[in-house]
């Protein structure tokens, strides 16, 4: 345990460092958030787009609806980002995977521990866009002090979910070449467009609607929002389900996720060693 | 021994050298890259999810739009199927946008990851100082990239188009198909004439323009309307139109802009919010297009000179 434990502290201050270290602290704070930002504004123009063509009174719920989802969206993008890219940074690109797969520590670790600086500062961008939403936005938050326990579990349960999911794609990139980029576009995107994260499940087809309600991430948004946001009114298809049952569907899987993480992890690590891939570059 | 051959400069020898390094650099991207099947997972099916989603949500703006449409009661009965209709117009228009963005966009990340930050990689990977002494010009080699770029982008490109022809059912209504070839071509001249100049750039900035490009991701899809009208920052007082002019330094902004008026009938003109008539985007692009390729080849010029006087034309990780 203390083995893992120092790999663990180690690889963050590492990912940390790597994160970090290219500029200047204040450069690196507006870096961190000027992207998440620019995100969120994509949608307040969407908005406006639509304010203005179609329908000039406007829909205060819907854009606080997909304000909140798109904000807490900052930590799947960042946080699978974070761990899958860093077998494929350590492989082609500084070329030192080498080294520190044959060291004496736990490799998924090791990347959990890299992954937990982007947890950090996601965690940053979040809140920065959620207040630059309700001062500057007139976006509907109403967290109230009884909640704010839940809040923490789910999203402490939410995180590592998504840290589960960042690792079985980690597993899966020890056998792809150079595709860092295309993962980190489409994999959130799956998120995206069925996790109910800016828009209602109620707008996918049936086969779409079935497909979200089986993937935890969109359980907690629900609940997320639910205890930001409890006088949205916009109907998610999941009313059904009260704020325990979700709390305890979120425990299920982020233990069945951290248990499939290690299975797909390991086979990945299997085949990769088997066709020598461990360390293999791909350049074009 | 045999003597070394004399160096040739005539015209034909030249044109003949850069053209086969064209050739050589754009192979490894659109022959080589095909030999890695799983890219067309990676490149060409997945990034649709993200466009998807902002379909989506326009979906949703219209399917609460029409819902609030029906419901109000002190509409009579044409009114109603007239407003219906208008709403199903725009929001056609609008999703269109989004499938044009999400083409605009494959190219747009293509520019910064593989074009821009490309010389960085070669660097890093240590091809950089292979290709340094190689005896084509430069620019050959930054054209091969950016014709291979074009190439690979194509497939996601289409992918996107299709996708929103067949799955979202936008429909398209092409009146000039050769000024719409011409905005096309030259919005990607112009944009991979910006990346063959940042690649030079970046590899003066060093490690910082890894984050750079990182950077240009949100911001620019911002600035340039990739997922909305560009003229929308219009209706946003103050700020909103000073960021459209400065995204407009950005050939997709005003090649998006263009792009989408030539492609939507009339009747959603109005819903797209053109930035100014296609004739003057079009003059502007050429411009830029022009304009990038100079810079580029200047400031390619430049990183030579620098990293030969400096001697990090092969340090790495700096």
């Amino acid at each position: 345990m203390n083995t893992y434990w120092r790999t663990f502290k180690v690889a963050a201050w590492l990912g940390w460092e790597m994160d970090s270290n290219w500029t200047e602290p204040w450069l690196f704070v507006i870096y961190s958030v000027v992207k998440p930002v620019a995100g969120a504004f994509i949608l307040v123009l969407m908005y406006v787009v639509f304010v203005a063509i179609g329908r000039p009174q406007g829909d205060p719920a819907a854009f606080s609806y997909l304000y909140i989802g798109n904000s807490f969206f900052i930590f799947v993008a960042s946080v699978l980002f974070g761990t899958f890219q860093v077998i494929q940074s350590d492989r082609e690109w500084y070329q030192t995977i080498r080294y520190v797969y044959i060291s004496p520590i736990s490799y998924y670790v090791y990347i959990v521990g890299r992954a937990a600086s982007k947890v950090a500062v996601s965690s940053f961008a979040v809140a920065i866009t959620l207040l630059f939403g309700v001062f500057f936005l007139n976006v509907s938050i109403q967290l109230s002090w009884t909640a704010i326990p839940m809040f923490l579990a789910a999203t402490a349960l939410g995180l590592t979910v998504l840290l589960a999911i960042g690792i079985c794609l980690g597993g899966i990139s020890f056998l792809t070449a150079k595709h860092t980029h295309g993962l980190a576009e489409g994999i959130p995107g799956l998120f995206y467009v069925f996790c109910g994260v800016l828009f209602p499940l109620s707008v996918l087809p049936s086969w779409g609607r079935a497909i979200g309600q089986g993937i935890p991430l969109t359980y907690w948004f629900d609940i997320t929002r639910r205890l930001l946001a409890p006088s949205l009114g916009v109907d998610t298809t999941l009313t059904g389900y009260d704020d325990l049952t979700i709390l305890l569907l979120l425990l299920v899987s982020s233990i069945a996720f951290f248990a499939l993480s290690i299975l797909i992890f390991k086979t990945g690590e299997y085949f990769a060693r088997k066709a020598g891939k461990i360390d293999m570059t791909t350049s074009y | 021994m045999s003597a070394a051959p004399a160096r040739r400069t005539d015209l034909r020898y030249r044109l003949g050298l850069n053209a086969r390094a064209v050739v050589g650099r754009s192979y490894p991207r659109i022959i080589g890259a095909n030999r890695e099947p799983s890219w067309i997972v990676f490149e060409a099916f997945l990034p649709l999810l993200g466009i998807a989603s902002y379909v989506f949500i326009y979906q949703a703006f219209g399917t609460r739009t029409i819902a609030a449409i029906v419901a109000n009661d002190s509409l009579t009965q044409a009114e109603r199927e007239a407003a219906i209709a208008g709403a199903h117009l725009w929001v056609n228009a609008l999703v269109a946008t989004v499938v044009l963005g999400g083409t605009m966009v494959a190219f747009w990340l293509n520019v910064l990851w593989s074009m821009a930050s490309q010389l960085y990689w070669e660097k890093e990977i240590g091809n950089l100082q292979l290709y340094m002494m190689a005896p084509m010009n430069r620019m050959a080699l930054l054209g091969g990239m950016a014709v291979g770029g074009m190439f690979m982008t194509s497939v996601r490109a289409l992918s996107t188009l299709a996708a929103g022809v067949i799955v979202f059912g936008v429909v398209f209504q092409v009146a000039d198909p050769l000024s719409l070839l011409a905005v096309f071509f030259v919005t990607l001249i112009a944009l991979y004439g910006m990346g063959m100049m940042f690649a030079s750039l970046y590899l003066l900035w060093g490690r910082e323009a890894w984050n750079l490009s990182a950077l240009m991701e949100e911001p620019i899809f911002f600035s340039s309307g990739m997922y909305f009208p560009v003229g929308g920052l219009f209706k946003i007082p103050g700020w909103g139109p000073a960021v459209a002019l400065a995204g407009s330094l950005v050939p997709a902004t005003l090649g998006l802009d263009a792009l989408r008026q030539l492609t939507l009938g009339p009747a959603s003109q109005a819903a797209i919010l053109p930035l100014a008539p296609v004739s003057t985007e079009l003059l502007i692009l050429c411009v830029l297009a022009v304009g990038f390729l100079v810079l580029a080849r200047y400031a390619l010029a430049y990183l030579e000179v620098l990293a030969k006087r400096e001697g990090k034309l092969t340090s790495r990780h700096q």
